[in-house]
């Protein structure tokens, strides 16, 4: 189960998506999202698929990969799919349920949402999985920073999310082994009924909160014993700079802009659109 | 009774992250034995240990407890968890209970006992770890760090299995913290006959206490043998980034020096016999010329 989270999980190879600035890679994912909720018609999507595919290609992270990141979000996904199909108002009768009745406006609705769902955290998994943490943390606390005029802690945040995410994996690890401890002596997380499944978690989450706030606490002695201060006048070891790829990227993806608001407009490819 | 055949692990198969922490380990380990397992950092013993009572089930190979497969798939858990106690490394990390006694009951609970069973396992296991029954209704998070250590032994030990494992359970103890946990151990194994395996990083410990030592390089198994055997290979253990206990290096300088002495001795005791030993027949000669 733990297995599955690959959430803020980074795959070391070397690809040319791997080697874009921070920077411009949390834009360009952000151009993408926004994007995607632009896209109305079944072309727009076949665009973003493509251009998608490309991409995951071109980072040299395995297919299977990205979509084990998918398989945690299944549920919310069918979910999401059969409210949409059942609740939306239409024209096009397909069949009825009992009292519920499901139209073809329905189905495209539910279908663009799986899509628009799938593109999403496709994006964002790509985001995380080509960029080192830090690298993130890094490009987060530069664009933040224009925004410190008007108050806003841009070091500390980034200092707190490099934290957390430095984290993560050592919890994981940690929760592993006080999961094993405990079955050693006899826990059973698998069998028995939903109540007493969530009792069995007791006795994982309690060493595991123990333990968090034990490595906060000396986290932040040791931290303190360096004298970290915050973000004045820091100066830092590796700069952020630009390159010509960078460019190429931000090139690329205002072709795929360019390229969705042409499928919106003419209405030539309206009429794919159901 | 613990058989280990053509036993494989790898560590996150099918990612990049992918690594063989065991190779091929056979292992035979005896009833009412004390095994020493040793190797450097990273050398798979934790990984081993785990396998033990099907924690981790090896990517390939079998492990047969008691005439039992307990890579099967169909393997009763509980039971197999039963027969092999595992305390861990760092065991007090694993407490949770409000108190001490309900902490050490957690593990003779799971295994459906009654409350009188419990109760009696409970004071039972205390009494050979060494806690005071003034200390049952402490919160487990109140009491110092060798006790915490105590306490969760006494929470495997309650469970009363047949083959104890434990993982570096000296680790950040002081040396009276060590020889007291170290005998506690050695005492179980006397008086219930219990099939003990020790992993630890102190040769020391491991040539006083174990009859048998594993050495593991690598993931895989590099000697097995009797402890005298074993530290008879100082130069490969050497090659392996381990030592042999400090007195066996010392009889190793004597015999190098010419003195016709046991270079296999491990304990300070049978290496005072042997130089008292060594003084009486050098008298004798004098004598005689
Ligand atoms: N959860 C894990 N995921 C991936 N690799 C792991 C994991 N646990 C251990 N390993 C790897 O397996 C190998 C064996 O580790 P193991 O913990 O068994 O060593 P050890 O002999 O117990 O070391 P130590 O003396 O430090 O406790 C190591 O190379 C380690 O990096
Ligand atoms: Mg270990």
């Amino acid at each position: 189960m733990l297995k599955d989270i690959t959430l803020g999980q980074y795959y070391p190879v070397k690809s040319p998506l791997h080697k874009l600035d921070p920077r411009v890679k949390i834009l360009l994912v952000f151009a993408f999202i926004i994007l995607l909720f632009f896209v109305q018609n079944f072309v727009g999507y076949a665009v973003f698929a493509l251009f998608t595919g490309i991409v995951i290609k071109l980072s040299r992270v395995p297919m299977k990969f990205m979509l084990k990141g998918l398989k945690p979000l299944f549920f919310i996904m069918i979910f999401t799919a059969v409210l949409n199909l059942f609740m939306v108002q239409g024209e096009h009768v397909m069949f009825r349920i009992w009292k519920l009745t499901a139209t073809y406006e329905g189905l495209r609705t539910a279908v663009f949402m799986i899509l628009r769902l799938v593109f999403l955290i496709m994006g964002t998994s790509l985001l995380t999985l080509t960029t080192t943490p830090l690298a993130l943390t890094d490009g987060i606390e530069s664009l933040l920073r224009p925004f410190r005029k008007i108050g806003l802690p841009a070091h500390e945040l980034a200092m707190m999310m490099s934290i957390a995410i430095r984290f993560i994996p050592t919890l994981l690890e940690e929760t592993n082994k006080i999961m094993q401890a405990q079955a050693a002596r006899g826990s059973d997380f698998e069998t028995g009924s939903l109540i007493k499944r969530a009792k069995a978690l007791i006795p994982i989450l309690i060493p595991l909160f123990v333990s968090a706030f034990r490595r906060a606490d000396e986290l932040a002695v040791a931290m303190e014993c360096r004298c970290y201060n915050g973000g004045e006048n820091r100066t830092r070891m590796r700069e952020l700079k630009m390159h010509a790829n960078d460019a190429v990227a931000s090139v690329i993806v205002a072709a795929l802009i360019g390229t969705i608001i042409f499928t919106n407009l003419f209405p030539l490819f309206s009429q794919f659109a159901l | 009774m613990i058989d280990l055949k053509h036993v494989s692990y790898v560590y996150q198969t099918g990612t990049p992250f992918e690594s063989a922490a065991l190779n091929d380990v056979n292992l035979h380990i005896d009833k009412n034995t004390f095994t020493g397992l040793i190797g450097h950092t990273g050398s798979g013993k934790s990984t081993l240990i785990q396998h033990l009572n099907a924690l981790l089930k090896p990517t390939s190979g079998q492990i047969i407890i008691d005439g039992t497969d307990i890579t099967d798939p169909n393997v009763n858990l509980r039971e197999v968890r039963k027969k092999v106690g595992l305390v861990f490394q760092y065991p007090e990390h694993q407490l949770f209970e409000e108190t001490v006694y309900k902490d050490i009951a957690f593990g003779p609970r799971n295994l459906g006992l009654t409350e009188d069973e419990i109760k009696e396992r409970v004071y039972e296991a205390i009494e050979i770890v060494g806690i005071d029954e003034s200390q049952l209704e402490r919160s487990p998070f109140d009491i110092s760090g060798g006790q915490k250590r105590r306490v969760a032994i006494a929470g495997v030990l309650a469970m009363k299995p047949s083959v104890l494992v434990l993982d570096e359970p000296t680790a950040g103890l002081d040396p009276a913290g060590r020889d007291e946990i170290l005998d506690k151990i050695r005492g179980l194994h006397q008086r219930f006959d219990m099939t003990v395996i020790l992993v630890s990083h102190s040769m020391e410990d491991v040539a006083r206490i174990a009859d048998h030592i594993i050495v593991m390089d690598h993931g895989r198994v590099a000697f097995y043998d009797s402890v005298n055997e074993v530290f008879s290979h100082a130069q490969e253990l050497r090659q392996i980034g381990l030592n042999v206990p400090q007195v066996t290096e010392i009889m190793r300088g004597l015999k190098k020096k010419g003195y016709p002495v046991d270079i296999r001795i491990h304990t300070v005791e049978a290496a005072k016999a042997e130089i008292l030993r060594l003084f009486q027949e050098k008298k004798l000669g004098e004598r005689q010329c």
